[in-house]
C-alpha cells in the first residue's frame, strides 16, 4: 500500500527539523502539535506536509496538554516548540514526569545559542534536570531522525516523557539522512484505560508518583551507561573530550586527534562510562554549548575533567571557538563583523502605527513578533520586549505606578497571534485591575504569525494546513472580557483616523482595546488565496451545490 | 593546519532576506548530494528574513562534519547584495574566489531576480559538479515556469565568469 511514508524518499538532504518530522512519520506518531518559535517551527510544517497529523495550538503549554491527553490514551505524540516555549509549558511538563504517560510522548525543545531569533539564550539542559525527565541531543540531521525515534522507544519503555533538546544548527542545517523501514513496532490503536493514582496528582498519589519517578530515572541511567546513544571515539590519550550536540562536530574538525565521549542521552549522564573515560586520558576537557552543565554534573561527581572559559558561555561554539577552549586561549576574539540588522519591510502595515507612537512620545510596553522590529530606527518606538504577551502586564504594572502624565502615554503593543498565545491572560487582569487612568491595548493584527514565517493560528480561522476551522475573534474577546472601548481600524487606509482614535483612548480613563487589522503584505496574496479555496469548499459542500447557480452560497 | 588540506569545498552565500541566498545554497547543497557527496548546510533563519544580513554556508566532500565554514576558510563567497561585500570577505581564504553580484551583468538577464541562480552557474565552472545534477537540482528548487529564465541566468552566469580575466577582482586579497 502506498502511504506517505512509503512515497517520501529513503534518503534525502535534510534539516534536522525535517528530520525529526520524517521520524515521526515512520515512528507512527498519531499528532504532533506545538506553537511556532525560531528553530522549531518548520517540524510540525514538515510532518504535516507529509501526511502527518499536525496542529498548531494557541500555545506551548495547551500543546503540551492535548499531547499529553493523547499519550495517556495509548498515542505516539510529538510535541514541539522553541526553548522559551518550554517555559510557558514548564507547569504540566514537572508533572507529567510524576504521571508519565501510556503510548509515547516526545517534547522538542528547539534551543536558540546566539540569539539567532530569540530574547534569551537559556541552556533547556536545565529543564531535563529539574523536571527528572530523560534529554536526547542530536548532532546531525541523521541523529534528528535516529533519536526520535530512540526518544520515542524510550518514552514507550519506561512510560515517560522525552526531550529532544536540539539546537538552531542542528534544526536549520541539512545533512544527509538515510531513513530505517519500520524503525518501531507497530502503534498499539489508542484506548482508554483509567489509572487515577497514576494519573490525579492530589498530593496522596503525587507522593508515591515521585518515587516511582525517580526510580525510572535511576533505571534509564543504568541503561544509559551501556547505551548506543553515547559513543566513544578512541584516539589519542593526551586528550579526551566530552561533548554532546553540534559541538561534537566542531570539536571532530578542530581535534581530529582526540579521543572524544560524544553523548547521545544527556540526562541521567552515564557518570560511570564517563568516569573510566576521563581516567584514561591525560587531559579531558568537557566542550559544550551555553552553561556548564555537563561540566558542572562531572566535577560534582569527583571525575577528573576541565570545563570551558566563562568567556564561552555566551553564542554558539564554532570550530574556531573549539580551538580556543581546547587551547585554554581566552584572548578577546575578533568583533563580529557589521551585519545589516532586519527592519520592518517597506510595506509593512505597522509604519503608520509606529510613526504614530513615535510622534505621540508613547512608551510602548511591546512584545514578540515582527512588530518588535518597531524598535529600530526610524521608530525607536518600543520600550520593553521580554516574554510572549508579556506587552499587557508590563503595561499595566506601568500604569499603576507612574505619574500621570506619564502613564497617560502607556500603550500596550501586541500581534495578533501573540494576543492568542498569553496576551489575553492580560486582558483578563486589565478589566479586574484596571489602572486608575485607564489603559490601552493596541493588537497589531496583521492576520497570521509573521515573524515564524506566516504560520495559522486561532484568530485566523484557518488550520495548520489552511483549511477553515473555528475563528477566534479578537475583538470578540475583548468586548466579552468586559472591556469599555473596542475598535477595529485599518491603520494604512486610515492613518490620520488611527491616531486621533490613539489620542482619544489615551485621554480617558477608560479601558480600550484597539485592533489594527490589516494584512501582513508578504502572507496578503496566500491569505486571499486560502480564503477563496475554502469559500470554494464550503459551497460545493452546501446542499444548493448540486443546482449549478452562481450564488448557490 | 591540517584541514586546509581537507578536500571539503567551502562556499559562503551572503547577501540580504529575500534575494535568494538560502535559495542558492539550497541548489548547490542538492547537486553536491546529487552527485554523490557528503553534505552539510547551514544557516539562521528567523528575525534575518526581514530585510537583514542573511548567510549561507555549504560544504561538501568525502566527509564534513561542522556545519559550519570556519572564517577565513571559504573558497569561494557568492554575494548578491553589493553592500554585502566587504562584511563577508573575511570569510574567503586568501586563494579563495569571490563572486560580487556586479559579475553578471544586468542587461543579461531577463529577470534580475534570477541573479542568484546566475552567481551559481559562475561558480559552477570551478566545481566538478556535473551538468545534470545543477539542472536537477534547480528544477527542484524553482516552480515550473520560472525554469527556463533561471536555466539561461544560470548560462549568462557561466559565460560571465569564463569571461572573466584571471586574477581581476577575482580573489580577496592581492
Amino acid at each position: 500500500m502506498e502511504t506517505a511514508a512509503t512515497k517520501a524518499p529513503a534518503r534525502g538532504l535534510w534539516s534536522g527539523d525535517e528530520a525529526v518530522a520524517m521520524a515521526a512519520l515512520d515512528g507512527e506518531v498519531a499528532l504532533g502539535t506545538g506553537y511556532p518559535g525560531t528553530p522549531s517551527t518548520e517540524i510540525l510544517e514538515a510532518f504535516s506536509a507529509l501526511g502527518g497529523r499536525a496542529q498548531w495550538a494557541p500555545n506551548e503549554k495547551v500543546a503540551l496538554e492535548v499531547g499529553l491527553g493523547a499519550a495517556f490514551a495509548g498515542a505516539r505524540v510529538l510535541v514541539t516548540m522553541k526553548h522559551v516555549g518550554v517555559n510557558v509549558a514548564a507547569d504540566p511538563l514537572f508533572t507529567a514526569a510524576y504521571t508519565g504517560v501510556d503510548g509515547a510522548l516526545v517534547l522538542v525543545s528547539a534551543d536558540d545559542p546566539g540569539m539567532s531569533s530569540s530574547q534569551n539564550e537559556q541552556d533547556n539542559r536545565r529543564y531535563a534536570v529539574a523536571a527528572g525527565i530523560p534529554m536526547l541531543e542530536p548532532a546531525s540531521s541523521q541523529e534528528a531522525y535516529d533519536f526520535t525515534l530512540a526518544s520515542l522507544e524510550l518514552s514507550a519503555r519506561w512510560k515517560i516523557p522525552v526531550i529532544l533538546r536540539m539546537t538552531t544548527r542542528v534544526c536549520h542545517s541539512k545533512s544527509v539522512v538515510h531513513r530505517r523501514d519500520h524503525p518501531l513496532p507497530p502503534a498499539p490503536a489508542p484506548s482508554f484505560v483509567r489509572d487515577i493514582r497514576g494519573r490525579v496528582m492530589v498530593p496522596a498519589f503525587a507522593r508515591p508518583a515521585h518515587h516511582k519517578l525517580r526510580k525510572k530515572l535511576d533505571e534509564i541511567r543504568a541503561w544509559a551507561e551501556t547505551s548506543p546513544l553515547n559513543a566513544v571515539h578512541e584516539g589519542s590519550l593526551a586528550l579526551g573530550v566530552v561533548t554532546a550536540g553540534i559541538s561534537f562536530q566542531h570539536v571532530r574538525e578542530a581535534a581530529p586527534e582526540a579521543s572524544i565521549f560524544k553523548l547521545g542521552v544527556v540526562y541521567p549522564l552515564p557518570l560511570e562510562a564517563l568516569r573510566r573515560f576521563a581516567a584514561g586520558v591525560e587531559r579531558c576537557v568537557v566542550v559544550e554549548e551555553g552553561d556548564p552543565v555537563v561540566a558542572d554534573a562531572l566535577l560534582a561527581a569527583g571525575i577528573r575533567v576541565e570545563g570551558k572559559p566563562e568567556m564561552f558561555r555566551f553564542g554558539e561554539l564554532s570550530v574556531s571557538r573549539v580551538r580556543r577552549i581546547l587551547a585554554r586561549d581566552e584572548s578577546p576574539e575578533p568583533p563580529e563583523p557589521k551585519a545589516k540588522p532586519p527592519e520592518l519591510c517597506d510595506a509593512c502595515p505597522y509604519h503608520p502605527v509606529y510613526g504614530a507612537l513615535q510622534r505621540m512620545g508613547c512608551i510602548v510596553a511591546g512584545d514578540i513578533g515582527c512588530y518588535t522590529l518597531g524598535v529600530m530606527e526610524p521608530y525607536q518606538a518600543m520600550d520593553t520586549c521580554v516574554a510572549m504577551g508579556a506587552s499587557v502586564g508590563v503595561g499595566l504594572g506601568l500604569r499603576h505606578v507612574l505619574p500621570e502624565a506619564q502613564a497617560r502615554k502607556v500603550v500596550s503593543v501586541i500581534g495578533d497571534s501573540t494576543f492568542i498565545h498569553s496576551g489575553l491572560n492580560g486582558l483578563v487582569e486589565m478589566v479586574y485591575n484596571p489602572p486608575a487612568t485607564g489603559h490601552v491595548l493596541l493588537v497589531l493584527d496583521n492576520g497570521t504569525t509573521a515573524m515564524t514565517g506566516q504560520q495559522e493560528h486561532p484568530g485566523t480561522g484557518r488550520t495548520m494546513s489552511h483549511d477553515a476551522t473555528g475563528h477566534v475573534s479578537i475583538e470578540g474577546m475583548a468586548r466579552a472580557a468586559g472591556v469599555k472601548n473596542v475598535d477595529v481600524v485599518d491603520p494604512v487606509k486610515d492613518p490620520k483616523g488611527f491616531e486621533e482614535l490613539l489620542t482619544r483612548r489615551l485621554a480617558s480613563n477608560d479601558l480600550s482595546v484597539i485592533v489594527s487589522r490589516r494584512p501582513c503584505i508578504l502572507a496578503a496574496a496566500d491569505i486571499r488565496a486560502f480564503e477563496k479555496t475554502n469559500a470554494a469548499k464550503a459551497a460545493a459542500a452546501s446542499p444548493c451545490a448540486g443546482c449549478g447557480s452562481d450564488d448557490a452560497a | 593546519m591540517p584541514h586546509s588540506l581537507s578536500p571539503v569545498v567551502n562556499v559562503v552565500f551572503a547577501g540580504l532576506g529575500g534575494q535568494g541566498v538560502i535559495k542558492a545554497s539550497d541548489v548547490l547543497a542538492d547537486a553536491a548530494f546529487r552527485a554523490g557527496h557528503d553534505v552539510k548546510k547551514a544557516e539562521i533563519h528567523g528575525m534575518s528574513q526581514r530585510g537583514g544580513s542573511v548567510t549561507s554556508d555549504v560544504r561538501f566532500g568525502p566527509q564534513v562534519h561542522s556545519p559550519m565554514i570556519p572564517d577565513g576558510h571559504a573558497d569561494f563567497l557568492v554575494v548578491l547584495a553589493p553592500t554585502q561585500v566587504e562584511n563577508n570577505l573575511h570569510q574567503l581564504r586568501k586563494t579563495g574566489v569571490l563572486f560580487p553580484p556586479d559579475l553578471v551583468p544586468e542587461e543579461s538577464l531577463k529577470n534580475r531576480r534570477s541573479l542568484n541562480v546566475a552567481l551559481l552557474g559562475a561558480l559552477s565552472t570551478h566545481l566538478s559538479i556535473a551538468e545534470e545534477h545543477w539542472r536537477a537540482a534547480i528544477q527542484d528548487a524553482l516552480p515550473e515556469r520560472l525554469l527556463q529564465v533561471n536555466l539561461e541566468a544560470f548560462e549568462a552566469g557561466r559565460a560571465a565568469e569564463r569571461a572573466r580575466p584571471p586574477g581581476k577582482g577575482r580573489h580577496a586579497a592581492p
